[in-house]
């Protein structure tokens, strides 16, 4: 079967269903639910520990607590796609606040360079600079990197110089008026306001979507949570969280991982916000920074069911829109598979 | 003294070497920081409330638009013609559809796999069913648009010779029925399941068949829990955006024949957010007003379930 094979799991995707793969969207989807998970499990274990552990005494609390709880079950029915604007307009365009995503406001972590082509006419030279915006002053000798990454001096020539015999110093020679076009490089922590169309933006429209099913699966699980254990603990002379940290939390932790396991394999089937984030489907690698441009399973399914069928070929993209389908099936099965995994494992030490 | 195992809590055996001041001003801190978390989920509702009334406001701030025209309108053509029109009827006419086939599946089908479950499956196959019903409910939506595509549309035009277009509501709507099963169906039988042994026992105990006990004593009692799932998946089947985002098409029109291709509100928001299109225009805007109305329904029915399964929970206890 030509759809499953290794290469179909490594491969870009390409405009030739023959080769084409899934690995930058299996990447870009191991990203963005990794992300996700740390971003919103702490979120939403928080709350649901709020929620359940810590219910106020007075009435008017109890009240606000209650609008709390409804709020969330509404959370929890509002479709995903409503989240995705949210997410479009809040953190990806971080409304307009920041400038585009193309001049941001604020950066960390990018460096340029001015790249210019010799005089020799196939060698290039770059000049590290500041800023995307900064006038670069052209002096003799200043250092510069060629092609091959090595350090050299340029030699500059001014409108009345003469041309340099040697290929070699042609080679490390540009014109005094050269303008070279800008490049721009990405570290692994670059970090940019806005967030624009990347991994960050999008684990943070996913989060937005698991969050109300994480808490209220925590919130059962804690509630399962037997309380003449609490109960004891505060007679100890437990405070509100060391009952949680030392008797709700250890007691109900198999629970919450079950709910947990179960919230991602949601994140990694979910699409529709992440559509409206905007992901760049034919892409030929994974993401290197939380800013970078990225694809994911779901969405590369989605497009590649939407080519048309072409008759003639023997193999069409639908056929790989299977493949990828059942690749993502399989993970899917293997989150629910460790899930019951760890409620059965839970309910035999508890009994 | 104390005797300690590997069962007591480790902050029973170790003396606490902070003061209770110490220890107060971190748990306060705590306090703080989980409420913060807690909050943060008004945060997100008010959010996306602010943020779709705003926009929408700016929406119809624009000269192509009026309010009336989209409350009351029939056409909407966002993108071609020399007018533009936007009124929101053809796009709720595609939701509609969709739900209605939905329902018209998901609802017979899910309330009789939901009676069956919770009244006359043996507990061994209940402990088969149940799981694989919830592995159901866990396939991504985007997996469903697919088989609609691939499968359904191919199997009513060719199995069944039904006259269809290439991309239809109906197929759209089947595949949507699917989806919205097993919530029907897992929702149900635990409402089902919920209502006491007494009232069956009382029910037999009257001279009452199995069927007569499940469906004029036990369905009535759960009726409220069913109630909420069924609201609970219509606000599902009208927010689901990936398999009508394949399979239904994208041209918005008001029809009376669900073998056409349609658009629903969902559909509309993919295309726009999809398509090459400035960020600026009124196209782009429209979405939000879209938007504003698609969760204005969800949230509405949401809630109207919410309060349903709240007054069902308070019955029995």
């Amino acid at each position: 079967m030509p759809a499953l094979s290794t290469d179909f799991l490594t491969n870009p995707p390409g405009p030739d269903p023959i080769d084409a793969g899934i690995g930058p969207a299996l990447q870009g989807s191991v990203w963005v639910c990794a992300v996700c998970a740390l971003v919103c499990l702490p979120l939403g274990i928080g709350t649901a520990i709020f929620l359940q552990e810590f219910q106020p005494r007075n009435i008017w609390l109890r009240r606000l607590s209650a609008l709390l709880q409804l709020n969330i079950n509404n959370l929890a029915g509002v479709p995903s796609i409503v989240y995705g604007i949210l997410g479009l307009t809040a953190f990806s365009m971080m409304f307009g606040l920041f400038g585009s995503e193309a001049d941001p406001l604020a950066e960390t972590g990018a460096t340029y360079r001015r790249q210019f082509i010799t005089e020799e006419g196939s060698e290039i030279v770059f000049v590290p600079v500041a800023s995307r915006d900064e006038v670069l002053e052209l002096t003799q000798g200043m250092d510069a990197i060629d092609g091959n990454g090595n350090p050299i001096k340029l030699n500059i020539i001014g409108p009345d110089d003469d041309f340099p015999d040697d290929d070699e110093t042609l080679a490390r020679s540009i014109l005094s008026d050269a303008e070279g076009g800008i490049l721009k490089d990405y570290r692994w922590y670059y970090f940019r306001l806005p967030f624009g169309k990347g991994v960050f933006a999008a684990s943070l429209t996913l989060m937005l979507v698991i969050l109300p099913v994480i808490i209220i699966s925590t919130q059962e699980a804690l509630r399962a949570v037997p309380p003449s254990l609490k109960r004891a603990a505060e007679g100890l002379g437990c405070t509100p969280w060391q009952v949680v940290r030392h008797v709700s939390l250890p007691a109900a932790i198999p629970g919450i991982m079950t709910g947990a396991i179960l919230a991602m394999s949601r994140a990694i089937g979910e699409a529709a916000p992440i559509l409206m984030i905007g992901v760049a489907v034919y892409i030929a690698r994974g993401p290197a920074h939380l800013m970078d441009k990225f694809s994911i399973l779901p969405i590369q399914i989605y497009y590649w069911a939407q080519q048309p069928i072409d008759s003639d070929a023997s193999l069409n993209f639908q056929h790989i829109a299977a493949g990828g389908i059942i690749v993502l099936l399989i993970i899917l099965f293997a989150f629910n598979s460790i899930a019951v995994l760890i409620r059965q494992l839970a309910q035999k030490r508890l009994t | 003294m104390a005797i300690a195992n590997d069962a007591t809590p480790r902050i029973l055996t170790q003396r606490s070497l902070r003061s209770l001041g110490a220890t107060r001003v971190g748990e306060s801190l705590i306090y703080v920081a989980l409420a913060g978390c807690a909050l943060f989920t008004v945060l997100i509702t008010l959010s996306i409330i602010g943020l779709l009334i705003g926009q929408t406001l700016q929406f119809f701030s624009m000269p192509e638009t009026d309010v009336w025209e989209f409350v009351t309108g029939t056409k909407w053509n966002p993108l071609l013609g020399e007018t533009k029109h936007f009124g929101i009827w053809p796009l709720i006419c595609g939701t509609m559809w969709v739900t209605v086939i939905a329902m018209a599946i998901a609802l017979p089908l899910g309330l009789v796999s939901a009676i069956y479950l919770a009244e006359y499956a043996p507990a061994w196959l209940r402990n088969i069913l149940k799981p694989s019903l919830e592995l159901l409910a866990g396939i991504p939506t985007v997996v469903y648009g697919f088989f609609a595509l691939v499968v359904i549309t191919p199997f009513l035009r060719d199995g069944l010779g039904i006259q269809l277009d290439y991309y239809n509501a109906l197929s759209a709507g089947i595949a949507v029925g699917i989806l919205c099963l097993p919530t029907i169906a897992s929702l149900s039988e635990d409402a089902l399941r919920a209502v006491p042994g007494r009232l069956r026992e009382a029910a037999y105990g009257l001279g009452g068949t199995k069927f007569d006990v499940s469906m004029k004593v036990v369905v009535p009692a759960a009726l409220s829990g069913i109630i909420s799932a069924f609201l609970l998946a219509v606000a599902r089947a009208i927010g689901e955006t990936m398999i009508v985002a394949l399979a239904a098409g994208n041209m918005a029109r008001l029809t009376a024949d669900p073998r056409q291709q349609i658009q629903t509100m969902t559909g509309h928001m993919t295309q726009m957010a999809t398509g090459d299109i400035s960020n600026f225009g009124v196209e782009y805007f429209s979405i939000y007003s879209v938007a504003l109305v698609l969760f204005l329904i969800t949230f509405l029915l949401s809630i109207l379930g919410n309060i349903i399964r709240m007054r069902f929970q308070e019955a029995y206890d």
